[in-house]
């Protein structure tokens, strides 16, 4: 079964105090760490997972300027056989269109039996990229994809819906699947892992290359014409405990007691 | 047409919270600029359904046919398609939820029409439509204009507006003719299922333990165990923990896992996606630990610890194990 899979490099935003921009159209990059987009990782995983299972090979591929590579790395170290970077020269300010519209020139002579996407980028979180893509290249698709089983030319997939409830969906293959959080355990990859794939080549492209004219992708081929960002407003909020640490704990434990009935 | 279109969700015969939080955003963009608002219905066997949306819009467009029995993309695709071909909707709304996370990208490619998925508010200034995003998990607003277009997508996210089945509206019903079932790409609905058989049930908790990634690894879950226990509470967790596997789905928090409203929450290392919001905020009490000071469990919590959790817990365990 050959494999492609969508990746992307993100901030790591969990612990950070963000800031904005003078200008409000982006947050400060320059003291976050970027990794591999966590939905992304988990879709790596099921990737590596099904080749291991089933052969075949997986192909990774991003759009992102040259530390972007760093992701693809992770993915080879991870087990994917090949890489593909989509340099995002031409990409600046490009809505969840035009990023399905540059991975779709860059996928569509590959053969394969299965692309995953992971279900949404952990960074502005459109979800919309993998389905966009599914549906430029007229594949049939899953989104939220939290369990496969692999048939005789079908997969049968489980999607996450809400309230613990799930659905198992059958596709013929190829298929599109958007991956959500969880459906695995992925593999820790060492600094030495990486190491060991350092050389394996990464096959580079650009929009040009790709045939892709300005009105497709950018700012020219966005429906969106400004983002402005703003701190959420605070609102009410919590009352913050203050004092030493056992004097927030003593407040605490007070607090438990009254409203929770504890003894 | 001027007109603002709702596409109605529901599952086993009973509407999603979704369809009436749309349809109060489309009634209010609705009076403001004097577009009439209608309701989309795909399914089969739905018209009792439809009686219960005639008071929440000006019409409700019921298209009913066996292949719409269950949600699948290939039908709903091929159904809005033509609906939203034939009325021409100024703006159509869709649930940003298991359903419409999964028809709405496409149906935007499909139809080339501007979509902005997960939006908590939109607003329309003069020629412009306006949609308001949370990103960065919730740490920032994002407030984006849109390029001018005759129609647009939006997908909402669930719980940005109240959900109300009575809006002072007597919608007409329309019956719709479901289109021929061609360029289908062979998708098909086989099942519901439960995602798990659980061990507890949180939801009837009346003081629960929520741990967090702030936990930071398994090894650390025993500290946390044992605070509940010295309280009487049970544990639960938000996403990351049950990714991990470190406790059991049935013990997560939020959207895909359960809602609960116990005495008190004490939110140990969760930041507070709204996800995880929507299955907590009800709670009486609401207690957050948290490093970071902007995370935004705080701004839905009644109590506020900015430290780590690692340094709290062992002396607020302390504090019952003394009496």
């Amino acid at each position: 079964m050959n494999i492609v899979v969508c990746v992307k490099q993100v901030p790591e935003v969990t612990d950070a105090e963000l800031e904005i921009k003078d200008d409000g159209t982006e947050i400060l990059t320059e003291d976050l760490e970027f990794d591999i987009n966590e939905w992304d990782n988990y879709a790596v995983e099921e990737a590596v997972r099904l080749k291991e299972a089933y052969g075949g090979a997986v192909t990774v591929v991003t759009l992102g300027d040259e530390d972007a590579e760093d992701v693809l790395r992770t993915a080879l170290a991870m087990g994917a056989d090949e890489a593909i970077r989509i340099d995002t020269e031409g990409f600046e300010l490009s809505d969840a269109g035009g990023i399905a519209r540059g991975l779709f020139r860059a996928l569509r002579d590959i053969p394969f039996d299965l692309l995953l996407t992971g279900a949404q980028g952990s960074d502005d979180g459109w979800a919309a990229v993998g389905l966009m893509l599914a549906e430029l290249l007229g594949l049939p698709y899953a989104s939220l994809v939290v369990a496969i089983e692999v048939g005789e030319g079908k997969i049968t997939v489980h999607r996450e819906l809400e309230s613990n409830t799930q659905e198992r969906v059958e596709l013929p293959l190829p298929a599109a699947l958007t991956i959500q959080t969880g459906i695995n355990n992925p593999r820790y990859v060492s600094i030495m892992g990486i190491q060991k794939v350092r050389r394996i080549e990464i096959k580079e492209t650009t929009s040009n290359e790709l045939g892709l004219s300005e009105a497709e992708i950018g700012s020219q081929g966005s429906t969106v014409t400004s983002q402005r960002l703003s701190p959420p407003p605070v609102g009410e909020g919590a009352e913050i405990l203050s004092g030493s640490l056992d004097e927030i704990c003593e407040k605490t434990a007070q607090i438990i007691r009254d409203k929770g009935g504890v003894i | 047409m001027d007109e603002i279109l709702v596409l109605a969700e529901h599952r086993d015969g009973e509407f999603r919270d979704i369809t009436f939080e749309m349809l109060s955003a489309a009634n209010r963009l609705g009076s403001e600029h004097g577009l009439a608002t209608a309701t989309l219905l795909l399914g089969h066997g739905v018209s009792p359904l439809a009686e219960g949306l005639k008071q929440a819009c000006d019409r409700v467009l019921m298209m009913e046919d066996p292949e719409l029995a269950h949600y699948n993309a290939d039908q709903y695709l091929a159904a809005m398609e033509t609906v939203i071909h034939e009325r021409k909707p100024f703006l159509t709304l869709i649930g940003h939820t298991a359903l419409g996370m999964d028809v709405a990208p496409a149906i935007s490619m499909r139809l080339s029409l501007p979509l902005v998925t997960d939006c908590v508010d939109v607003t329309i200034e003069g020629e412009e439509l306006r949609a308001l995003r949370q990103i960065y998990g919730g740490k920032i607003n994002a407030q984006l204009t849109m390029k001018p277009s005759d129609q647009y997508l939006i997908s909402v996210r669930p719980g940005s507006f109240a959900a109300e089945a009575e809006q002072g509206k007597s919608g007409e019903l329309e019956a719709l003719s479901a289109p021929a079932w061609k360029d289908l790409k062979g998708r098909r609905f086989l099942e519901y299922a439960e995602a798990e058989l659980e061990d507890i049930d949180i939801a009837a908790a009346d003081i629960l333990v929520s741990i967090g990634r702030g936990i930071g690894k398994p090894e650390n879950i025993p500290l946390a165990q044992e605070f509940a226990d010295a309280i009487g509470a049970t544990m639960s967790c938000s996403r990351p923990v049950a990714d991990e596997q470190w406790l059991p789905k049935s013990r997560q928090v939020g959207t895909s896992g359960k809602t609960v409203r116990p005495k008190v929450y004490i939110a140990l290392g969760i930041s507070g996606a709204y996800q995880h919001q929507v299955g907590m905020k009800n709670a009486d009490t609401i207690i957050a630990v948290n490093k970071d000071p902007l995370a935004p469990i705080f701004t839905i919590a009644h109590y506020g610890i900015v430290d780590d959790l690692l340094k709290v817990l062992p002396v607020l365990k302390e504090k019952f194990a003394t009496r």
